[in-house]
């Protein structure tokens, strides 16, 4: 087994997570391929959506797969970065707007 | 920058660019499933000719332009010029036959001092002609110039290599000034006509992916083109043709350079579609070079890889049926032709 808990070859292996429950694999990727179609975005839009979702849940297989499918879609490298910016500028709003919480705490058992 | 040949590399050799495809890299062993094996797969070992429909001449290896990915490793530097004589050869064996389209390459092609004089004598022959136009050759030198209405004058069909409607993307594979250049000509062609609904002037382009991937969908990345190109610089073409690098010349040496040649030949095998194998272009042309000899394809033409047919192996010795009953010569870079929807100088194959 290998001793790292992320391994790029193990990208390679997503189709196989099926092995183990079959149907419910098998659906999760009909699902996925449907997801990513033309359809009222386009294939290449949705690829840069990817970008900013994969480093906002920042899993680097998803980084990997999408920064490689975006950029073969066509989206310059500027691009690209902006739509990280997105992703780390959501996140980081994400937690300072938990300062809200935690000022209306300190407020409530303030003197 | 310098051709390959010029700079004395170890890849301007042709064998050692079959024996990287075949054993990988010097020092690395490293083997795919060969090319073969995935036609024998699906029954189409040996890969047959479906009748030979297009006569592809490469009339030299001179160009102004250094390509990144060229897989001619043309070039400024390169000599190798089909001479007047072995034009008319060509004419000759085409006068002579059933075939009616003649697509002219190179390099170049126009770099060719008898270019103009070929394409006259091959029109007489009422053949159809492609021709292969780098776009920045037409403000290359005065010289070039009315290529534009020399083409209109003979309806000549014209392929151009524009890797992306972005001047970032086309300076990096084709050098820098290229896209602001091909701009020009492109406005330049629209001028004549070419490309404009209802002309009869067709006017395609070609991307190739800047880099080590494969390209997207083609029809997807025609409608960007179109919108792109129309909104930016008012120009207007037919239709794109989305082909696949060669993992052959100079973007060989960049795939080993940059370290993207396992990868990039695991993506190819990976994507390898029966369908587009079926579809292959060599099954339809056969490739003249410059100095006469035949081949299955300009990247066969390119490996030395000589047409399998003892009959017909030069212009002077043509022979339609014994080259119509061949086998064709496959090795690892066919990979490329057959990878997703496949790629041929017409762009994909399955559609």
């Amino acid at each position: 087994m290998s001793n790292h808990y992320y391994n790029a070859e193990d990208l390679k292996k997503f189709s196989t997570i099926g092995q183990y429950q079959k149907e419910m694999g098998d659906k999760f990727f009909a699902w996925y391929g449907e997801v990513f179609k033309d359809s009222a975005l386009t294939a290449r839009e949705k690829s840069l959506i990817a970008v900013a979702v994969s480093h906002a849940v920042q899993c680097p297989y998803c980084i990997d797969a999408y920064s490689s499918d975006a950029f073969e879609k066509g989206w310059s490298e500027a691009q690209m970065m902006e739509a990280v910016h997105v992703a780390a500028a959501i996140k980081g709003g994400a937690a300072l707007v938990h300062g809200v919480q935690m000022m209306n705490k300190v407020k409530g058992i303030a003197m | 920058m310098k051709s390959l040949k010029a700079q004395g590399h170890f890849l301007s050799d042709s064998h050692h660019q079959i024996d990287v495809l075949e054993h990988g890299e010097p020092g690395k062993e490293y083997r795919l499933v060969p090319f073969q094996q995935n036609m024998e797969r699906i029954t189409l070992f040996p890969l047959k000719p479906t009748g030979i429909e297009i006569f592809q001449v490469n009339v030299g290896k001179m160009c102004n332009q250094v390509c990144k990915h060229c897989h001619v490793d043309a070039g400024p530097d390169r000599k190798e010029i089909m001479t007047r004589d072995t034009m008319q050869l060509c004419l000759d064996t085409l006068r002579n036959s059933s075939i009616k389209i003649v697509d002219l390459t190179g390099g170049a092609p126009e770099m060719n001092p008898d270019f103009r004089w070929f394409v006259e004598e091959i029109k007489k022959l009422g053949k159809h002609i492609i021709v292969r136009c780098n776009l920045t050759i037409l403000l290359a030198n005065k010289k070039y110039n009315d290529l534009p209405e020399f083409y209109k004058q003979h309806n000549i069909e014209i392929v151009s290599s524009l890797p992306f409607y972005t001047a970032d993307r086309t300076d990096r594979q084709r050098g820098n000034g290229v896209f602001e250049d091909s701009v020009k000509a492109l406005q330049m062609l629209n001028t004549a006509g070419y490309g404009v609904e209802g002309s009869g002037l067709l006017l395609n382009l070609v991307y190739n992916p800047a880099g080590a991937f494969l390209p997207p969908s083609q029809n997807a990345l025609e409608l960007e083109y179109k919108q792109a190109l129309r909104s930016k610089f008012n120009i207007e073409f037919n239709h794109l043709f989305a082909i696949t690098n060669m993992p052959i010349g100079r973007y060989l040496d960049y795939l080993l350079q940059s370290g993207n040649y396992e990868t990039y030949m695991e993506k190819l095998t990976a994507a390898f579609n029966p369908v587009a194998a079926k579809s292959v272009m060599c099954r339809n042309t056969i490739s003249v070079s410059w100095d006469g000899f035949l081949y299955d394809c300009d990247f066969n033409q390119m490996l030395d890889l000589p047409v399998d047919c003892k009959q017909s192996k030069h212009l002077s010795e043509f022979n339609l049926e014994a080259l119509n009953g061949r086998n064709i010569v496959l090795n690892q870079h066919c990979y490329g032709c057959t990878a997703g929807a496949g790629s041929s100088c017409g762009g994909v194959v399955t559609e």
